[in-house]
C-alpha cells in the first residue's frame, strides 16, 4: 500500500523554482492496475521517481506499507528499492556487456542472494518470458522487445510489491508494445501493485484506475471497475 | 554481494574495453618493470662486489704510492714523492694491531719449464701474503724468510700455472724459469679463480724483493696492512698515516681501507637506487593519471549503468566498490605485468651476457605490486566517489 501526502517536489533552474509536483495527495492499494498519463512536462516521471525512492519530495509525507520512508537514509532507501520496488523503463537500461541471464541475475547480485538460488530463480524466469535461448546473447544481439522482456524478468526477479513502469512501450512497435503489457498485466495475478506511465490512451484505458495529470497536479482519478 | 560476484562484475567491464585496460594497464606496468629491471640489475651488482671485496676480508688497508691532492692532480707518480720500499713494510708490521703486512709489485714475466714456455702474471708479495688475503695453499708452503732484499729464488704457482706447465708430475721441489731466472717451486695455491676480472688461478708468486728486480720496478706498487677486526679502521690507518710520514717526511701516499671503499660503495649504489626509484616513479605516475582518466571516463560513460544499478537497489558503497576494485584490478594486473616483464628482461640480460649478475628480492617484487595496488586504489577514489554520489534520477537520464 502506497500512500503520498501533501507531496510537492521542485527543482531549482538557475534562480527560477521549478514545480514538478504540487500538493500531491494520492492512496494506492496493494495489487491495483495504474495507469498515469498526461501531456509531457505534467510530472508523471517525477511522480513514478518519487515512488521508486530514487527522489526525495520537497515537502509531504510517502508512507509505502505503513511505514514512513520518507526520511530514510540513503541506504535504508536503496534496501527498500531492492526488496520492494521493480522499474522497468522505456529505454530498458540493460547492462550491454552483460548478457541476458546475467542481467536479470543483477539485482540478486546485489542482494547478496547465493548462487544456486540466483540460477534456479533467473531459469524459471526466463522460461516464463520465453527468453531461455537467449540467455547466453547481448542485449544488442536481442530486439527491443526481447529487451523489455528482459527487463521485466529483472524488474521482477526480487520479487516486489510495486512495479514502477516509465513509458514501458515507448519504444516499441504496436505489436510488440501490447506484447510487452500483457507481459507486465501478467504479473497482477501474482498480487503485484503496476504503475504505467503512458502516453498511449488506449494503453493506459486498460489500467482499472487511471490518473490524469497536468502542471505537477492529478486533474483526475478514475475507477474502471470492469 | 560475494566476492566472486564483485570479482566478476569488475572484470566484465575493464574485459569489454580489452585494449583500453592494457594500455592503462601498461603505464603502471613499465614503471613497475623499470623498477624491477634496474633493482635486480643493482642488487646484483652490489652482492656480485660485496662478495669479490669481502673474499678478501675486509680489514684490510693499502697504502699506495703518491698523493691524490684534491687541488692539483697527481704529482705522487712522476713527482717527487718517494717510493714504497719494503722497509716501509718492514716498519709498518711493528705497529700495534697489525696482524700482517704484504708489500706487492705486480707484473707480467715469461715462465719455462721443460721445454714449455707460458706467460703469466707475476705476483711479486711478502710472506704473509695468503695470510692477509686468506687465501689458502693447496700444497707446499709460502716461503719463510723475511721480505729483504736476501730474498730466495722461491715460487708459489697458481693452480692453472701448475696445471698448464707440470701436469700429472709433483711440481714441489721442481726449478722454473722465471723471466730467465732458476725458481724452487715451494707451493701450489688453491684454485681461486676470477677476481675482480682477474685470472688468479693463471699465476705466479715470488718474493716482491724479487719481482721489483725481475720486473725492473724501483718500488712497490703497494703495501696490505690486516689489522685486527676489532680495531675501527680510522684507528688504523692514523697510525700507519703518523708512522709513514715519519719515514719520508710528508704524506707523499694514499690510504685506502676495504671498510671505505665499500662504503663508498654502498653510497653510490644508493644513489643509483634512489635515481631508480625516482625514475620508475615518474612512470608509475604517469601511470596513475592514465588509471585516473580512464576510470573518469568509464565513470562517464557508463553513468547511466550507475543510475540503474542505483534503482535495482545497490547502495552508494556497492557502486564506489566497483569503481575502485576496477582500477585496483588494472594498477593490480598491471602491476603483475611489469614484474614478469621485469623480471623477464633481468633474465634475458643474465642469458645473453652471464658475467651481468641479476637479483631479484622477493621484498621488492612485493613491494613494487603493493606500489602498484595503492597507486590504482588512489587514482580510483575520486571517479569512484563521483560515481557513487551520483543522483541515481539524473544518471539514469544520461544516454
Ligand atoms: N532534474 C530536473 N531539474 C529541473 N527540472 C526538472 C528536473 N526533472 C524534471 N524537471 C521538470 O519537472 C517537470 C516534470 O518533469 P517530468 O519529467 O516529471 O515530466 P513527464 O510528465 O515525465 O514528461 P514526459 O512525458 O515528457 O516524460 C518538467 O517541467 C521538467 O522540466
Ligand atoms: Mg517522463
Amino acid at each position: 500500500m502506497i500512500e503520498l501526502q501533501n507531496v510537492s517536489r521542485s527543482f531549482t533552474v538557475g534562480d527560477q523554482q521549478v514545480s514538478a509536483l504540487r500538493d500531491i495527495n494520492l492512496r494506492m492499494d496493494a495489487g491495483e492496475y495504474i495507469s498515469i498519463m498526461g501531456p509531457s512536462g505534467s510530472g508523471k516521471s517525477t511522480m513514478l521517481n518519487l515512488l521508486g525512492l530514487l527522489d526525495r519530495p520537497s515537502s509531504g509525507t510517502y508512507l509505502l506499507d505503513g511505514g514512513n520512508v520518507t526520511d530514510l537514509t540513503d541506504e535504508q532507501q536503496a534496501q527498500v528499492r531492492r526488496e520492494k520496488i521493480g522499474f522497468v523503463f522505456q529505454s530498458f537500461h540493460l547492462v550491454p556487456r552483460l548478457t541476458a541471464a546475467q542481467n536479470v541475475e543483477l539485482p540478486m547480485i546485489l542482494a547478496g542472494i547465493a548462487p544456486e538460488e540466483r540460477k534456479q530463480r533467473v531459469e524459471v524466469l526466463m522460461q516464463n518470458y520465453g527468453l531461455s535461448a537467449r540467455a547466453d546473447h547481448r542485449p544488442d544481439q536481442l530486439s527491443g522487445g526481447q529487451r523489455q522482456r528482459v527487463a521485466i524478468a529483472r524488474a521482477t526477479v526480487m520479487k516486489p510489491t510495486v512495479l514502477l513502469a516509465d513509458e514501458p512501450t515507448g519504444n516499441l512497435d504496436r505489436a510488440t508494445g501490447w506484447e510487452v503489457l500483457k507481459l507486465l498485466e501478467g504479473l497482477l495475478e501474482q498480487g503485484i501493485t503496476l504503475v504505467v506511465v503512458t502516453h498511449d490512451t488506449e494503453i493506459g484505458a486498460r489500467a482499472h484506475r487511471q490518473i490524469h495529470m497536468l502542471d505537477g497536479a492529478i486533474r483526475s482519478d478514475e475507477r474502471h471497475t470492469t | 554481494m560475494y566476492y566472486r560476484d564483485f570479482l566478476t562484475l569488475t572484470t566484465s567491464s575493464f574485459l569489454t574495453s580489452r585494449l583500453r585496460s592494457f594500455l592503462t594497464g601498461l603505464g603502471i606496468a613499465i614503471g613497475i618493470a623499470a623498477v624491477i629491471l634496474l633493482t635486480s640489475i643493482g642488487e646484483g651488482l652490489h652482492q656480485f662486489v660485496l662478495d669479490e671485496f669481502s673474499q678478501f676480508g675486509t680489514n684490510i688497508i693499502s697504502i699506495q704510492p703518491g698523493k691524490t691532492e684534491t687541488q692539483g692532480g697527481n704529482v705522487g707518480v712522476f713527482g717527487s714523492s718517494r717510493q714504497l720500499s719494503l722497509e716501509d713494510a718492514d716498519a709498518l708490521r711493528r705497529l700495534p694491531y697489525v696482524e700482517s703486512v704484504n708489500p706487492s709489485v705486480m707484473g707480467n714475466a715469461e715462465l719455462k719449464f721443460n721445454g714449455k714456455t707460458r706467460r703469466t702474471t707475476i705476483f711479486g708479495e711478502g710472506r704473509e701474503f695468503a695470510q692477509a688475503f686468506t687465501m689458502k695453499v693447496q700444497s707446499g708452503t709460502f716461503w719463510p724468510d723475511a721480505d729483504d732484499e736476501q730474498a730466495r729464488a722461491f715460487v708459489v704457482l697458481g693452480s692453472k700455472v701448475r696445471q698448464e706447465l707440470f701436469a700429472g708430475q709433483n711440481p714441489l721441489g721442481e726449478y722454473l724459469r722465471v723471466g730467465g731466472q732458476r725458481y724452487r717451486v715451494i707451493g701450489v695455491m688453491e684454485s681461486k679463480g676470477q677476481v675482480l676480472g682477474m685470472d688468479l688461478d693463471d699465476a705466479v708468486y715470488i718474493p716482491a724483493a724479487r719481482a721489483m728486480e725481475l720486473l725492473n720496478r724501483p718500488g712497490l706498487m703497494e703495501i696490505q696492512v690486516a689489522y685486527r677486526p676489532d680495531v675501527a679502521a680510522e684507528k688504523v690507518i692514523r697510525l700507519i698515516k703518523d708512522r709513514m710520514i715519519e719515514r719520508h717526511g710528508r704524506e707523499d701516499f694514499t690510504l685506502i681501507s676495504q671498510e671505505e671503499a665499500l662504503e663508498v660503495l654502498g653510497s653510490v649504489l644508493n644513489v643509483l637506487t634512489f635515481a631508480v626509484a625516482a625514475l620508475g616513479g615518474i612512470s608509475l605516475l604517469v601511470g596513475a593519471v592514465g588509471i585516473l582518466t580512464i576510470m573518469t571516463m568509464a565513470v562517464t560513460e557508463r553513468t547511466a549503468e550507475i543510475g540503474l544499478l542505483r534503482a535495482l537497489g545497490a547502495r552508494e558503497n556497492q557502486v564506489l566498490m566497483l569503481f575502485l576494485g576496477e582500477a585496483i584490478m588494472l594498477s593490480a594486473l598491471g602491476g603483475i605485468m611489469g614484474l614478469l616483464i621485469g623480471v623477464g628482461i633481468a633474465q634475458g640480460l643474465h642469458l645473453l651476457i652471464p658475467a651481468l649478475p641479476v637479483h631479484t628480492p622477493w621484498l621488492y617484487a612485493v613491494l613494487a605490486e603493493l606500489t602498484a595496488i595503492t597507486i590504482g586504489l588512489a587514482a580510483g577514489v575520486a571517479p569512484a566517489m563521483r560515481a557513487a554520489r551520483l543522483d541515481p534520477v539524473e544518471a539514469l537520464h544520461a544516454e
